[in-house]
């Protein structure tokens, strides 16, 4: 029943939200995710030892029940969706913002689409809320984004379209290959594609790869992300960067390593040299931004392939790390962007050049910074660190050839990640204060927001076992 | 008692959590005390330690277990302390030095207005260094590892609104960066090889288990390590963030770059010399790049104007001696040699702030002069120290060096004369920092000669304590050709095996001590006769090459550092934008394009699209009854 609830609340709540304007919509999104939150925590306490599922007849004629499943990853990212979109309600609490109904509303229904990706356990109900996740999140950046937002969302839009509609035929063509009477669900799609000869599994590879690739994005997929990032307003920047790519990640996953492994073995090494090329390549463009949102859109470009050149050298410990660090990504992300947007908010820019003087005029804005920063570089003891550990333990681990290559030149990006990062924190945090800047320091409403990211940060770091029990059963299951 | 060792590092944690919580509320004198009490309390449970791990009935190390860090899989790192006695050592070094430089710092940073931020940073820094000492496997040392670079990140970006500082903060971390990559690189290996990361089991395994590659398993992960190494302890080539480090607040840099932080280094090859016995080849490149970074920093330390510039060369120069020590295989002499450099190193750090506390903040050496008249004591612990780093007979420098130099020439009589070089010139060039600043007339402004005063108590004690060590701390390792009984080396070797005892006969012994110390007295009288007036003549030729550090910085600045920037501009701007971006947008535009011309079928006559229509079901009635199957 939590399945259901999970998925429910946010979609009701987001369409009541509509009818609503002022606090009121505001104060009913925060009690909507706290709500749903509690619920991912439920969840959590339990998938960690065993699945739950759910399951009613949905079209039968087309072979589709509306199934559910609440093993350890998906709590795991439904845990992570709660608690990112309940920091983002919470830091938004008094910003102004236009039709506070509708965007509220929009922002529930992004987050229900986000928890059925997440919780599918038929693959129509997949694709269903996959594009349930899309399109709100497409309304909000063309409503509420910045000057060039029209063509940024519009390339977006199409970009991701054509990639869910290839995904969609590669899906309806797997149902078509099950025993019996055509079935999405997730066992016999599983089924079905694993027993395709390897040949067929590698086109089908292809079309299926493409939605998770843009989405995720993998080098070069992926030159609609900082574009998007520029424009949108932060906390839809929040649900694409912290939650809309663990999308990707997570049907890769799902729905590719069970479904098409012939297909995953074929093309694996190209995808891990292409996630590799990713890392470095968005490394070095985001040493030479001056803009900080298209900075962190690069680097999440990099974060994201370390991640994906992991699966794709599959070993116990890099699939565990990438639990682990969608996860942390997530949080660590979510930090950086409210912070952004708090810089934004007051200096007015988002230009580096123009910052300087945080660490005077905002003590308490800039030691977060700091600390958030370190937890995206990976420092020891930050929950950063111990995905990342463990996935370039994964990668140097892996059967492929050349897996020292693979993990040295990927561990190339930790110093180019140190060298952004730490350029960042210098421009924004240290040096003179500007003139003409608000010098206002955090709020009550950002101060608790940030608190959870970090004590999130710091505990995780410190102490992952939680993290790595409750999705140790699913590598299981991935791995074989 | 052992089984407290967990209190050592909490003490300085709380301390940190207080300072750090408390910033805006706490007033300067209670930061000062919180953070010197913890590091007092964590020095106290030490000792303690220090005594049980020495007296005869400690057998082996002490584990104690913490909690489970990473468990995946066959992947098992715990969170555990190792209690031994070569990580017991390493406390009290930490401890004590550290709190020595806590409780000067109280006086040191008293009128700054960040100082309960100064002694929060400095008691996490201490808690980092404890983990890396005490931590039972690779991952624990790297957790301490990183963490004391990013204490010294925060600490020599201390003054955060001068620019120059934080980007000698960025330098040093990214530098650090690098070396950890290889550390990172070595702890893979060793995790496929072997399966674990603590140092008993991979120990255990490495003479039996030979790994993938055979016997160049152990060189490859050895090299690796040491890069780690290479970048913590400021070797060439990344050696180049030490010297900028001096931006911080001089104790800092008494104690994190120059006592502590820096030694990480030789305290991990010393760890791992089961390892590195079994790498042979591995022990050339560290005695090598040791000895090259010996002479080298020796060399600039020679024409630096900036006292703390002098103290940094020479600290590079003193860590290649310790590694040129590992490279010949006498480990136990590398952490003599640790122990004797951390006094030392500590009381001129600390009496170089003592005297940059009286200059009103110059540091230019020849800006100076005649101090000593006003500044007796801060004058005469300095000159201790210089005699101790110079190896004269009787103060502790003179043992350690000696015994490395010993080592090194029973390894190789040529590595021995380059060494014995790189000793003259430390002699050379510390009693020319000594002669420039103590000695001979006043040459600043009159202004700070009316300020000129001795530091406080607080300031002054330390250096006293500091050194009485710098000449006592020698004596625990007596030459064999005096004693038998060398006590810090008996002392550490349950833990650490030198790779090959040397005996030499007893003249050779006696011989190669005289030429040391009879050169270095010769080099310290030239350095009085030279350096009685300092010339501001601009230097050319060699000199110049000197003064600029030869030119380093502005090669990797121009070899690396230009060329990445340049690289990433130009993947930015034509690979990005125009290459692949312009390409989803042609895609985009074809498409457009190719609309363009279907919509003129939309011709708008009914008659056309029925027409259209009826092609399609044909079609659709073609595939379904002749069999076009997909």
């Amino acid at each position: 029943m939590i399945l259901v609830l999970l998925i429910l609340i946010p979609l009701l709540t987001g369409i009541l939200s509509f009818s609503i304007n002022g606090n009121g919509a505001k104060n009913l999104a925060l009690l909507s995710t706290l709500a749903t939150l509690v619920l991912s925590v439920c969840l959590s306490c339990t998938a960690g030892t065993e699945s739950s599922y759910f399951n009613v007849p949905w079209i039968p004629n087309l072979g589709t029940s509306f199934s559910l499943i609440g093993d350890g990853m998906s709590s795991m990212l439904c845990l992570m969706t709660g608690i990112v979109m309940l920091v983002v309600m919470i830091v938004n609490r008094n910003k102004e913002v236009e039709k506070p109904g509708s965007f509220y509303g929009l922002m529930l229904l992004a987050q229900a689409g986000l928890m059925g990706v997440f919780l599918a356990y038929d693959a129509l109900v997949f694709y269903v809320f996959w594009e349930l996740a899309l399109i709100p999140v497409y309304f909000l950046c063309s409503q509420w984004g910045g000057e060039k937002r029209i063509p940024a969302t519009f390339k977006f839009f199409v970009y991701t379209f054509v990639g869910s509609l290839m995904m969609l035929a590669g899906l309806i063509y797997l149902s078509t290959q099950t025993p019996g009477i055509n079935s999405y669900s997730w066992p016999s799609i599983a089924h079905a594609g694993a027993s395709l000869p390897p040949a067929q599994q590698v086109w089908l590879f292809c079309l299926i790869f493409v939605a998770f690739a843009i989405k995720m994005p993998i080098f070069p997929f992926h030159t609609w992300q900082p574009d998007t990032y520029e424009q949108s307003p932060t906390p839809v920047t929040i649900i694409l960067s912290a939650l809309m790519v663990k999308m990707g990640m997570f049907g890769v996953l799902r729905w590719l390593f069970p479904v098409l492994p012939a297909g995953v073995a074929y093309w694996g090494n190209t995808v891990v040299v292409l996630s590799i090329i990713g890392i470095i390549y968005a490394s070095l463009i985001a040493i030479v931004q001056a803009d900080i949102k298209r900075l962190l859109a690069y680097s999440s470009i990099a974060h994201m392939g370390l991640m994906c050149a992991a699966a794709f050298s599959p070993s116990n410990t890099g699939i565990h790390g990438i639990m682990v660090q969608m996860f942390n990504h997530g949080i660590n992300i979510t930090g950086m962007w409210v912070i952004v947007s708090m810089i934004e908010n007051r200096w007015g820019t988002r230009d580096m050049t123009k910052m300087g003087g945080m660490a005077t005029s905002a003590p308490q804005m800039a030691i977060a910074l700091l600390i958030i920063s370190f937890a995206s570089i990976g420092l020891p003891l930050t929950n950063g660190f111990v995905g990342e550990f463990m996935l370039f333990t994964g990668l140097f681990q892996s059967a492929s050839i050349y897996h020292i290559g693979f993990m040295v030149v990927a561990a190339l990006g930790v110093i180019l990640g140190a060298v952004y990062t730490l350029n960042m924190v210098q421009k924004v945090a240290y040096g003179n204060t500007r003139e003409q800047v608000i010098n206002k320091d955090l709020d009550v409403n950002e101060y608790i927001g940030l608190a959870i990211i970090i004590a999130i940060i710091i505990f995780l770091g410190v102490y992952p076992k939680p993290l790595l029990d409750l999705t140790a059963g699913v590598v299981n299951t991935l791995i074989h | 008692m052992t089984q407290l060792v967990y209190l050592i590092p909490l003490f300085p944690l709380i301390g940190f959590l207080i300072n750090g919580l408390g910033w805006r509320t706490i007033p300067k004198t209670a930061a000062g005390i919180i953070g010197s009490l913890a590091i007092l309390a964590s020095f106290v449970v030490s000792v303690g330690i220090f005594f049980e791990v020495n007296s005869p009935s400690f057998h082996g190390p002490v584990l104690v277990h913490l909690f489970d860090f990473i468990q995946t899989g066959k992947l098992y790192i715990p969170f555990t302390f190792q209690v031994d006695a070569l990580s017991t050592l390493f406390l009290l070094i930490i401890t004590g030095v550290g709190f020595l430089i806590h409780v000067y710092s109280t006086s040191y940073m008293h009128h700054d207005e960040g100082m309960v931020k100064y002694f929060a940073f400095l008691n996490l820094f201490v808690f980092s260094m404890l983990l890396l000492v005490l931590g039972a496997n690779y991952l624990v040392m790297f957790i301490g590892w990183e963490g004391v670079g990013l204490c010294s990140y925060l600490l020599i970006g201390f003054w955060f609104k001068n620019r120059d500082y934080t980007n000698a903060a960025k330098k040093a971390f990214v530098m650090n960066r690098i070396g950890d990559l290889g550390f990172l690189v070595g702890m893979m290996m060793i995790l496929f090889n072997y399966g674990t990361l603590s140092y008993g089991e991979f120990f255990g395994k490495l003479g039996t288990v030979p790994g993938a590659l055979g016997e160049n398993t152990y060189n490859w992960i050895a090299v690796c390590l040491f890069i780690g190494a290479i970048g913590k302890s400021a070797q060439i080539p990344l050696y180049t963030w030490l010297p900028d480090a001096m931006a911080g607040p001089t104790p800092v840099s008494a104690l994190i770059h120059a006592a502590t932080m820096v030694t990480a280094g030789i305290y991990m090859i010393a760890r791992s010399s089961v390892l590195y016995n079994l790498a042979p080849f591995t022990l050339h490149i560290v005695a090598i790049i040791g000895l090259a970074t010996a002479i080298f920093a020796a060399t600039v330390a020679i024409k630096q104007y900036d006292i703390k510039k002098v103290l940094a060369y020479s600290t590079v120069s003193q860590l290649g001696f310790m590694f040129l020590a590992l490279g010949v295989g006498a480990y136990t002499t590398a952490v003599f040699h640790v122990m004797t450099h951390a006094f030392f190193k500590a009381l001129l750090f600390l009496g170089s702030g003592s005297v940059i506390h009286a200059m009103g903040g110059e540091q230019d050496i020849r800006l100076m002069g005649g101090l000593g008249k006003k500044m007796r004591i801060t004058q005469i612990t300095f000159l201790i120290g210089c005699l101790a780093i110079s190896g004269i007979p009787g103060f502790s420098g003179f043992f350690s060096k000696d015994e490395i130099l010993a080592a090194t020439y029973a390894h190789d009589p040529i590595l021995y004369y380059m060494a014995l070089a790189a000793a003259m010139m430390t002699a050379f060039y510390m009693f020319r920092l000594y002669f420039l600043t103590f000695t001979g007339k006043f040459r600043g402004t009159h202004d700070q000669e009316h300020h000129l005063h001795e530091s406080p108590s607080a300031m002054t004690i330390p250096l006293i304590v500091l050194a009485i060590l710098s000449v006592v701390g020698g004596y625990v390792g007596l030459p064999a050709v005096i004693s038998e009984h060398h006590a810090l080396a008996s002392y550490l070797s349950p833990v650490v095996s030198n790779a090959g005892e040397h005996h030499m006969a007893a003249g050779t012994e006696w011989l190669l001590m005289g030429l040391s110390s009879g050169l270095s007295v010769v080099m310290i009288i030239y350095a009085f006769t030279a350096n009685k007036v300092p010339s501001f003549v601009p230097n050319t030729g060699l000199a110049k090459l000197l003064e600029n550090k030869w030119y380093v910085d502005e090669i990797y600045d121009a070899v690396i550092v230009r060329p990445l920037a340049a690289l990433s501009g130009l993947l930015d701007k034509f690979v990005e934008k125009s290459g692949i971006d312009g390409i989803v947008n042609g895609v985009g535009k074809g498409v457009r394009y190719g609309s363009d011309r279907i919509r003129m079928l939309q011709t708008g006559q009914v008659g056309f699209y029925i027409f259209v229509m009826v092609l399609g079901i044909v079609a659709l009635f073609a595939i379904t009854f002749f069999g076009v199957k997909l």
